[in-house]
């Protein structure tokens, strides 16, 4: 438990100590610290294992740019793959375990696959694995798939509770580095309402990773500083370990808060992470720029990392990977790390600079024009070979070597609209180009203002313009603004096994093969070679590939370009982009109003949409549900049955056009409905398809009541506005949804009316002569309760439906159970309804399918030449009126003891059983309890002059054939007498 | 993306339901309209790269429909305007 | 060059100096026999068959960007055959048949991996529906399977089973479905297309049709006038655009389709599966994504990017469905052009235009269909007769009334 590598100052607070584990060794280190800081400085530099070859990694970065440390972060169910160790916060307890490797992460067998690298090298799994063609599931694939992958899900539902949100503000400022504070307290302190978002926990930026002085002050504690006064700030939102993954349109960003992350589990009540939805009037990116490596031979050992990252440990989380370092560098910057690692006591066994002329030191060895050439060390760096610019070799002895390419800007959000970065010859980087999201400005490194002085200034203008500030600007503090020196170096010549992309294992040889091969295109090159396709995508990589296929295509980087950006910009939880719909919460729940009486009487409650119905209320002593629906349709048939219905939806209709506009979105005729009087309609899409069927009922001469399906209430009504608003603008007609404004019951069967006529106030006449079949009419209930009474029926039974408004339909239910008793009433649930109306022979869902006609469904003749209506003239198309077209019939298996089943298809009675001699096909079935035996419905080639013949009925999915007979779809009293009674 | 109600002001697209081209509000006349006019008017969409005429329903708003100028290639908004002008008779 | 693992290990143990470039990249020339526009899975499938089965050798795919750069190189991967209607089943289930012979085809391997596809059914109408479905696949000469709870149960005990808003009833399984390296789809047809003559000619942009006297003559392009005695265009969501240029308005709208993929991950998954009562499908890649999908935004657009609801949709089903997922990472989103068409299947025909042909209309199912509609366009191009399977595939059953519609959704593209 020491901290060998632990240096002096940093921004962690060596007052408490975190005790944490990683692969089962316990370790000690300190709020402030990150998983990889702290085992840095118990001198753990290996950490992971590369995706592909599996070689031994430690940390490239110190940041969400990471490619190589990743562990899986905590256990149990809440086990997270994939989490960069370089992000991670030390919290005590934690537990991290390496991945990716077996049996352990020093040794693991998959390196076999380094020996072989020479034939797995990029595409090679194109070129083979293809004879036998069977073994490829068998053999190759499986151990291919048993060692790709990189961490391990927990296969547990996730614990963790997310949660979303929405913000708005003036500006959004991503980044809270010297651009981003320096922007914000602009915008801050004009008034405007500022949201500023960094993805690390502490804000700052690089400003806590360098010693330089800013007004004075060492550069993390004016960074404090000013994020105090911004934090006093009513109109300032300060969002630390928030992600902005994403520039959607109209000027969304997407920002993913991780509220609960750096702790043990979340508080009681609080979520793991949230996400925002922030709309941003304008939004600046101040993302700052990450550095970029520089590829030889051998360059991924652990100990081997980006100059500023090393220099960032240091700084910033008092750590260095091993207390004698070299830094290999194209550029100052690199020398900036050998400097402040100097001052912490870190040995500096040299700077190994690729510049002839590169500045010397007093404090350690500068090697001019000098190029790595090659590192030693298996699970660890131990020394480097140096070609030094006399051809000679040397060998430095380093535990860990910073590398420094330059610094690439942080682009990525800058493409989320698919704009695409343009390529700055000074920088020798490609910086924001010209089509940015609307509304989005970009400052500092982010925008290729790489010194610090730079970044505060173009932070302080870009806030001004973009909120378009008069005045005089403020001061920016005194600070370092070193000028820049970045010039192309991306890799030392003659290497091959250089690392590009650590984690995929794509080398600088892979991209020559690439290259090679004709996959030229940077797309062609990534997908080819799986070049920044990795969890980094590419944040460390991509360039150096570019730059290399530009080389070998004799074009300059800004032809080859770059692949498209795509968010999110570092991944992100898929738990928190579902939030809390999930489990039961994935859709809301739609209760009837009956739901809480249905509960009391022990139903069964079966999903229709998002409604949940009453599928069949058993009595003791069923134990089956064919019991209690058979019952429930016998009882209803025999005497009385009630349902709620209130499901099905309900479109109030007003206007003195009404009429009219019925007339047109229904084929059949509605001009001339009588008030009072109810009418079945059967509605066509224009393309003359049915799409929904229900009844109207005219209760003034202004006003309709239409019925629509359950399942298609919201589209019904839908389409009734485009025709209202779209094609018949002129006309005097409003549409209200009132599904959820009435409770209603159908009441059937032949005791219905006496047991309406107990709750009807008197003044109604509900007699066959007063109220007759088809009527409806607004009356009172229970001594003046408002309430509709249609007769219609879907059963076929004497029945109505009554509406009462909602918040009676509880008492209306339990008043027509006290009342019914006498007739011993029966509620039924959605399986008897759905038995007795193919007993009846009404079409549903099953059989408005869309793709149906009206004459498919026995209804050709309701589609009225006199008038238009929507849908009718489509619906004369040959295609949709073939003589032999299907047509609804009804069929009975001969055998009664046969099983009729809903999605099998018909088949002459003898002949081939294939497609090409397909008949038609079963839409529902269900036990009849009159005829006793399984009914269906289904559509049959011609079927109206195929009654009485046998087919049979096949399904050989559930591997079943039976003999059934054409009958007529009225299974249950064709005439229509009882309805009618 | 937002679209700007005229009645509303600015609301989220996720109250919307997107109905199609706008072109669909050109419904031939039942009158004269011959087969090929019915199966253009129902199948045929110019589809462009570009401005774009499209109707957005209000489902979870106003249930107004609105005509929405968006350009294809960026989704920029130019326009909004009601399907149903509001001085419409009521 | 033939590849195998002998030419593999010899190059290994050589150097890798006698790798070639997969196919050429040649000038385009005056004319040819048979010009394709778009270098897509479908174009270079075309190509492929028109010089493999059809004898076509002096053939040319145009491609205005770099090959695979559509949708091919952007999907979910899956295959399948489970379609439901006699004008769709029998073309698929072509298809899945030549995705298994594939890679001995072509000679190059695209990880065809038939591990199966699963349908979750949550209701009883959707399972009348699925049987209704399955039977159909199985009386076309594919395979079905239905399972009930217990057997999902036993095979995906991952799923949400618990607490499911909508509990899982049962399942349709083709466990000859299942997914495709996509990109290598578009490389392994051009490698063997280039090898028996084809010209694949990149970077190369068509720019209008020379059309006289009712006759295709050939194309303009950015790199000059390419002859042709038929041309065939096969460029998915830009068909509308590119079809203007003919003078033809299309039964056709763009829409963008997101798509998702993980960062890698051990395995989890045994095939595809497909939540019913969500927009959602899933499967994992060879690499260990998981490579997730959902429904298609639902507006017009050319902007090959989405929008927050719909990737918020879709990871909604996938929590409600396998809530393990929700510490795995997004990695990486992106959206495509669908060529959404007005019943939701595709076109392969003639145009009014004697000598240009149209495929097109693939909404989100046109990878699985590749090497099918490769074969059928290919067929027409040379004998000009639609190819058995594809017979259905007409522009004018609009007109007539014969549409194939799946899904039931009416000349509403955005809903199919």
């Amino acid at each position: 438990m020491t901290q060998t590598n632990r240096l002096d100052g940093g921004q962690i607070d060596r007052d408490a100590t975190l005790s944490f584990t990683f692969d089962g060794k316990t370790y000690a280190g300190h709020p402030g610290d990150t998983l990889a800081s702290a085992l840095l400085a118990n001198n753990v530099r290996l950490m992971g294992r590369s995706f592909k070859y599996h070689r031994p990694r430690g940390p490239l970065t110190a940041g969400s740019e990471e490619p190589n440390a990743l562990v899986e972060l905590r256990s149990g169910a809440r086990q997270e793959p994939n989490t960069r160790a370089t992000t991670a916060e030390l919290f005590d307890g934690l537990s991290a375990k390496s991945q990716n490797r077996w049996p352990s992460l020093a040794f693991d067998a998959m390196a076999i696959n380094d020996r072989l690298s020479n034939f797995l090298t990029a595409g090679f799994y194109y070129k083979t694995f293809m004879w036998p063609a069977a073994f490829w599931e068998k053999l190759y694939e499986p151990i291919i798939r048993k060692a790709a992958g990189l961490g391990s899900l927990s296969m547990q539902a996730d614990p963790d509770a997310y949660d979303k949100g929405f913000r708005h503000c003036d500006l959004l400022i991503i980044g809270a580095g010297p651009a981003g504070l320096s922007a914000a307290l602009t915008a801050a302190r004009a008034g405007k309402h500022v949201i500023l978002a960094d993805e690390d926990f502490r804000m700052g930026g690089r400003l806590n990773a360098e010693t330089f002085a800013i007004a004075d002050m060492a550069a993390a504690d004016w960074a404090a500083q000013i994020i105090a006064e911004l934090c006093t700030m009513p109109n300032v939102r300060l969002m630390p370990r928030t992600t902005v993954i994403g520039a959607f349109d109209h000027g969304i960003y997407g920002a993913v808060e991780r509220i609960s992350d750096h702790l043990a589990i979340p508080p009681a009540g609080k979520p793991r992470q949230i996400l925002w939805r922030v709309n941003a009037q304008q939004c600046l990116l101040c993302a700052g720029a990450t550095e970029r490596p520089i590829a030889f031979e051998n360059n991924d050992r652990p100990g081997i990392m980006l100059a500023a990252s090393m220099r960032a440990y240091a700084n910033r989380w008092a750590t260095t990977p091993a207390r004698r370092v070299a830094i290999f560098t194209n550029n100052d910057d690199g020398h900036r790390t050998a400097q402040d690692l100097h001052a912490k006591g870190v040995k500096i066994a040299a700077v190994i600079d690729t510049r002839p002329d590169a500045q010397r030191s007093h404090d350690y060895e500068v090697l001019q024009g000098a190029q790595v050439k090659d590192t030693k060390g298996r699970l660890g760096l131990t020394f480097v070979e140096v070609a030094q610019a006399d051809g000679s070799s040397r060998t430095v002895e380093c535990g860990a070597l910073g590398v420094s390419g330059g610094w690439n800007p942080n682009v990525h959000l800058t493409c989320h609209q698919r704009g695409r970065p343009t390529w700055d010859d000074g920088l020798a980087a490609f910086v924001p180009g010209g089509t940015l999201p609307p509304g989005m400005t970009v400052a500092g490194a982010a925008n290729g203002a790489l010194s610090t002085h730079g970044a505060l200034q173009s932070g302080r203008d870009a806030a001004r313009k973009a909120l378009g500030l008069k005045g005089r600007a403020p001061a920016v503090p005194k600070a370092e603004d070193a000028p820049v020196n970045q010039s192309p170096f991306w890799y030392v010549q003659g290497c091959s096994r250089a690392w590009l992309d650590q984690q995929n294992d794509v080398t600088v040889k892979d991209v020559k093969l690439s290259h090679q091969e004709g996959f030229r295109s940077v797309e062609h090159l990534k997908r080819y070679t799986t070049l920044g396709m990795a969890t980094d995508q590419g944040k460390t990589s991509n360039m150096g590939g570019l730059a290399i296929m530009a080389e070998l295509a004799g074009k300059s980087i800004h032809e080859v370009g770059t692949t498209i950006f795509r968010p999110p910009y570092t991944p992100m939880a898929i738990g928190a982009l579902a939030g809390r719909m999930r489990g039961k919460e994935f859709h809301p729940t739609r209760l009837t109003p009956s739901h809480f009486w249905a509960k009391e009487r022990g139903a069964v409650f079966v999903e229709v949409g998002n409604w949940l119905r009453a599928q069949w209320f058993p009595l003791p002593g069923e134990t089956h549900w064919r019991q209690s629906v058979d019952r429930e349709v016998t009882a209803t048939r025999a005497s009385v049955g009630v349902c709620d219905c209130t499901t099905l939806g309900k479109i109030d209709v007003q206007g003195s056009d009404a009429a009219t506009f019925l007339n047109k979105i229904y084929c059949n005729g509605f001009a001339k409905l009588a008030v009072g009087k109810t009418r079945y309609g059967l509605m066509l899409r224009e393309d003359g398809i049915a799409m929904d069927d229900g009844t109207a009922g005219r209760l003034a001469e202004d006003q309709f009541v239409v019925t629509t399906t359950t399942a298609n209430a919201a589209k019904v009504y839908q389409h009734m506005e485009f025709v209202r608003q779209c094609l018949m603008p002129d006309a005097d007609v409003q549409l209200i949804s009132t599904t959820e404004a009435w409770a209603q019951y159908a009441v059937a069967g032949p005791n219905s009316r006496r047991l309406l006529q107990k709750i009807v106030d008197a003044d109604h006449d509900i007699s066959n002569e007063g109220f007759p079949f088809m009527g409806c009419a607004n009356i009172t209930v229970c001594g003046g309760l408002r309430a509709r009474l249609f007769r219609i029926s879907f059963s076929g039974e004497l029945a109505f439906e009554i509406a009462v408004p909602s918040r009676y339909g509880d008492a209306l239910m339990r008043r027509l159970m006290v009342e019914g008793e006498e007739f011993d009433v029966t509620p039924y649930g959605t399986e008897a309804l759905g038995v007795m109306r193919i007993e009846k022979g009404h079409a549903a869902g099953n059989e408005l399918n869309g793709t149906t006609t009206a004459l498919n469904l026995g209804m050709g003749r309701m589609v009225s030449k006199a008038k238009d209506s929507i849908g009718s003239k489509l619906s004369e198309r040959p295609g949709l009126n073939q003589a032999d077209a299907l047509m609804q019939v009804g069929l009975r298996p001969i055998n009664a003891d046969h099983k009729v089943t809903a999605g099998g298809h018909l088949m002459n009675a003898t002949g081939p059983v294939d497609a090409a001699h397909d008949q038609g096909y079963v839409t529902s079935a269900a036990y009849s309890p009159a005829l006793g035996c399984m009914i269906g419905l289904g559509f049959l080639k011609d079927g109206g002059n195929r009654l009485r013949e046998r087919l049979r009925l096949v399904s050989p999915v559930t591997d079943l054939t039976v003999e059934v007979v054409v009958v007529s779809a009225h299974f249950i009293d064709p005439e229509g007498e009882r309805v009618r009674a | 993306m937002i679209i700007h109600h005229p009645l509303l002001g600015p609301r989220d697209s996720a109250e919307f339901v997107y109905l199609g081209a706008a072109a669909l509000m050109d419904r031939p006349d039942p009158e004269t309209a011959s087969a090929d006019d019915w199966h253009d008017y129902a199948y045929l969409r110019d589809n462009p790269a570009g401005p774009h005429r499209e109707l957005w329903f209000h489902e979870g708003g106003d249930r107004s429909i609105l005509i929405v100028t968006r350009d294809t290639t960026t989704h920029e908004i130019t326009d909004v305007a009601l399907a149903r002008p509001a001085g419409a008779q009521i | 060059m033939q590849y195998s693992g002998f030419k593999v290990i010899k190059e290994a143990l050589t150097g890798h100096k006698g790798w070639k470039p997969a196919w050429r990249d040649p000038d385009p020339k005056p004319h040819y026999d048979i010009v394709i526009i778009g270098g897509g899975g479908h174009g270079l499938a075309t190509a492929h068959y028109l010089a493999s089965v059809f004898d076509r050798h002096k053939v040319a795919v145009i491609e205005k960007g770099w090959i695979g750069g559509g949708n091919v190189g952007r999907n979910t991967t899956i295959i399948r055959s489970n379609y439901l209607l006699d004008g769709n089943e029998p073309f698929y289930e072509f298809s899945l048949k030549l995705w298994e012979g594939l890679e001995q085809d072509l000679n190059y391997n695209a990880m065809v991996s038939q591990r199966g596809i699963m349908n979750l059914i949550h209701s009883d109408a959707q399972r009348d529906a699925f049987i209704r479905r399955g039977n159909a696949m199985i009386l076309n000469g594919a395979d079905a399977e239905y399972l009930d709870l217990a057997q999902i149960k036993k095979e995906y005990p991952f799923l949400n089973f618990d607490d499911a808003r909508f509990p899982i009833k049962g399942g349709l399984a083709q466990r000859r479905g299942g997914t495709v390296r996509h990109d290598a789809v578009a490389w392994g047809y051009a490698r063997a297309a280039d090898r028996r003559g084809v010209d694949i000619i990149q970077n190369c942009e068509v720019t209008g049709f020379r059309i006289e006297n009712g006759n295709c003559l050939g194309v303009e392009t950015s790199r000059g006038f390419i002859g042709a005695g038929r041309v065939g265009c096969a460029v998915a969501g830009n068909s509308s655009r590119l079809m203007a240029k003919a003078g033809m308005r299309l039964p056709i709208e763009s829409h963008v389709l997101q798509a998702f993929v993980s960062e890698g991950l051990k395995p989890v998954l045994p095939g595809v599966i497909t939540f019913g009562a969500g927009h959602f499908y899933v499967s994992q890649s060879d690499k260990g994504g998981l490579v997730f999908g959902g429904d298609i935004d639902g507006y017009n657009s050319y902007a090959q990017r989405g929008n927050l609801p719909v990737v918020e949709d879709v990871c909604e089903g996938g929590m409600a469905i396998m809530p393990m997922i929700g510490r795995a990472r997004l990695l990486r989103m992106w959206g495509g052009i669908m060529d959404m068409s007005m019943d939701g299947s595709p076109i392969i025909d003639r145009t009014h235009v004697d000598g240009l042909y149209f495929n097109g209309g693939w909404c989100y199912g046109g990878f699985k269909a590749t090497p099918a509609s490769g074969y059928a366009f290919a067929h027409l191009l040379a004998r000009d007769e639609p190819h058995a399977t594809a017979t259905a595939y007409r522009f004018d059953r609009f007109r007539t009334g014969h549409m194939i519609d799946e899904k039931g959704m009416g000349n509403q593209p955005n809903l199919h």
